[in-house]
């Protein structure tokens, strides 16, 4: 009986510890997800509210896709996240590799690199926003003073530009997570593959393509899930450097978002795209989980 | 004889070369933030000027003050109070979702139970709603309960945005001490209770104060939800304030670069206090776990 007892009591212990944590996300995260769910199948403007009780079915979801604008916003930001999240891998990855080969002053130089990380978004956005701008922006006045332009050069007002240094300001912000778990992931790694293979006569490459980089990906696994946890922290940079602009030529999924449900009260609209962006982002975690599942199982085999 | 010398020397070369190399490319990398800290001490019309300005000429803490509301000069933007509430925010959030991801940590890393696997992914899957998507459906009820632009509105959404990541960490923590250590405990004749309060709690101290860094600073730079939810002194925190500038007929850049300087002090110091525990949290928990 009492054994019983004790038994059922741990048993309940995990739930009871956990019941904050559920709750909390149940009301603040699972309930707005349901009600924001049932918004996206309303008309709902925040000017009307009676509006909010009108069903209308998936027209809002019909409207936003065969809205062109909502497309472009869309493979605009699958387009920004490839380039930025590669880019970020290569460097950090490069920077990581730099770094594991200096013996003297090795701390100092994980602290620098960890700088970028201290900024928040929306100071990198306002940072690259002062850099870059085109008349007081330190870029075009070194251009200038080195002689290499004349003219002020339109950095967030050009479309091209603007998304060049929106995606530059992204890779500057991300690049030290990268770099930082990849240099664990260096430091973690065994010496004796390493020796067997310069033994038996491998060169560096052949030795970095199938001994470094293996071991190496759960932590590039690792990065790209924190990442993907916040990838949408690029609305910050973008409301703060271009807002979208010009005339929505740097728009990205969430400023789209923001706009159409806040500026023009479409409410019902806006959820119906953030319903998209939701589980894009979904998606995309669940993606480097399981990838990240499957490596530490691939590793801890080879153990 | 002369060729292991002369191929040592070259070797010795090849690293020095190499070492100037990474320093230089790490100092490159931090030239965009030092240049904001270094435009936070100049006047405007140092930075405005034409041609430009590149060594500077007057250095002050002019900005700062004019930022705080001391002096002469002031902007219009009330710093004071918003640096008041990001703290308060912050604070409050990162507390409470310690005390809630210390009792989820634990069961992860302590308890075998059913839909463990599945909890784990559906906190971490949370988390991934992006922030401006949060925004719309929770705007709307907060303005329902009368919690837009209130202090209480955001702590409520930034403990739920921490627990998550809170968890992760403290799993992480858990895992590495051993459990033989709280069995002989309770063999000891400890109850379960005591044995985490006296012996796993003190050993994963320092990475909890890792995970409570971690949840000040996402909250302390949000900026997504709060830019929302906020409309007042009663309840702006500095990133939504930094945005105040912009609305000005002439961009204070000073004044801006300076309230920069405000956001990223305390975010500089706390992560350099727990840079190690927070990689060593990050990596452990999620590759062995």
């Amino acid at each position: 009986m009492i054994r019983a007892l004790t038994t059922r009591r741990t048993e309940m212990a995990p739930f009871l510890l956990l019941l904050p944590a559920v709750a909390t996300m149940l009301f603040v995260v699972a309930l707005p997800l349901i009600f924001s769910l049932w918004t996206s199948l309303t008309p709902y403007k925040l000017t009307k509210p009676n509006t909010l009780y009108d069903f209308i079915g998936l027209t809002n979801y019909v409207r936003i896709f065969g809205d062109w604008d909502f497309w472009e916003a869309f493979l605009r930001t699958i387009g920004f996240l490839t380039v930025a999240l590669n880019v970020e891998f290569a460097l950090g990855l490069g920077i990581a590799l730099l770094i594991n080969k200096i013996t003297w002053g090795q701390r100092g130089l994980r602290t620098i690199m960890m700088f970028p990380m201290m900024f928040s978004p929306i100071l990198v956005g306002f940072q690259f926003k002062f850099l870059f701008n085109d008349h007081i922006g330190v870029v075009n006045n070194a251009l200038q003073s080195l002689g290499l332009t004349n003219r002020a050069i339109p950095w967030l007002v050009d479309a091209k530009l603007a998304m060049f240094s929106i995606t530059l300001a992204e890779v500057w912000m991300s690049t030290s997570i990268f770099a930082i778990l990849l240099l664990a992931g260096l430091f973690a790694m065994p010496r004796d593959p390493l020796e067997a293979a310069k033994v038996d006569g491998c060169n560096a490459w052949q030795v970095f393509r199938h001994i470094t980089l293996p071991f190496l990906m759960p932590f590039a696994y690792i990065a790209m899930a924190i990442r993907s946890l916040d990838v949408a922290r690029a609305y910050d940079l973008v409301a703060v450097m271009t807002d979208g602009g010009p005339a929505g030529r740097t728009e990205l999924l969430w400023t789209l978002i923001a706009r159409v449900g806040y500026d023009e009260a479409k409410m019902g609209q806006a959820n119906a795209m953030a319903y998209v962006s939701t589980i894009l982002s979904i998606l995309f975690t669940w993606y480097f989980y399981r990838k990240l599942v499957a490596a530490r199982r691939y590793m801890g085999g080879a153990e | 004889m002369t060729v292991t010398v002369q191929s040592r020397a070259s070797k010795q070369a090849k690293r020095i070369a190499l070492w100037f190399t990474t320093f230089a490319l790490m100092l490159v990398m931090c030239v965009p933030g030092l240049w904001v800290v270094l435009s936070a001490f100049r006047p405007n019309r140092e930075i405005l000027a034409k041609p430009p300005v590149w060594i500077p000429q007057e250095l002050s803490l002019v900005n700062f003050g004019k930022v705080f509301g001391f002096g002469a000069e002031q902007v219009g933007i009330p710093v004071g109070s918003y640096f008041a509430n990001s703290l308060i925010i912050a604070l409050t959030s990162t507390i409470i979702a310690l005390i809630i991801g210390i009792g989820g940590g634990y069961a992860f890393a302590r308890y075998r139970f059913r839909f463990k696997g599945g909890l784990f992914l559906g906190l971490m899957l949370f988390r991934a709603v992006p922030g401006i998507a949060l925004s719309l459906p929770v705007f709307m009820m907060w303005s329902k309960l009368g919690l837009v632009d209130t202090k209480l509105g955001l702590i409520i959404v930034y403990v739920s945005l921490n627990v998550p990541f809170t968890i992760w960490l403290i799993d992480g923590f858990f895992r590495q001490i051993p459990q033989a250590l709280s069995e002989a405990a309770q063999v000891d004749g400890c109850t379960r209770w005591q044995a985490f309060w006296k012996i796993e709690f003190p050993l994963a101290k320092s990475g909890i104060a890792a995970a409570g860094v971690f949840a000040f600073l996402t909250s302390w730079n949000e900026f997504a939800l709060a830019s929302q939810l906020t409309r007042s002194t009663d309840s702006k925190t500095l990133p939504v304030g930094l945005l105040d500038f912009t609305a000005q007929f002439t961009i204070d850049w000073a004044g801006m670069c300076a309230m920069a300087v405000i956001i990223i002090i305390p975010a500089l110091i706390l992560t350099f206090i727990v840079q190690k525990h927070l990689i060593a949290g990050l990596t452990f928990g999620g590759v062995k776990g």
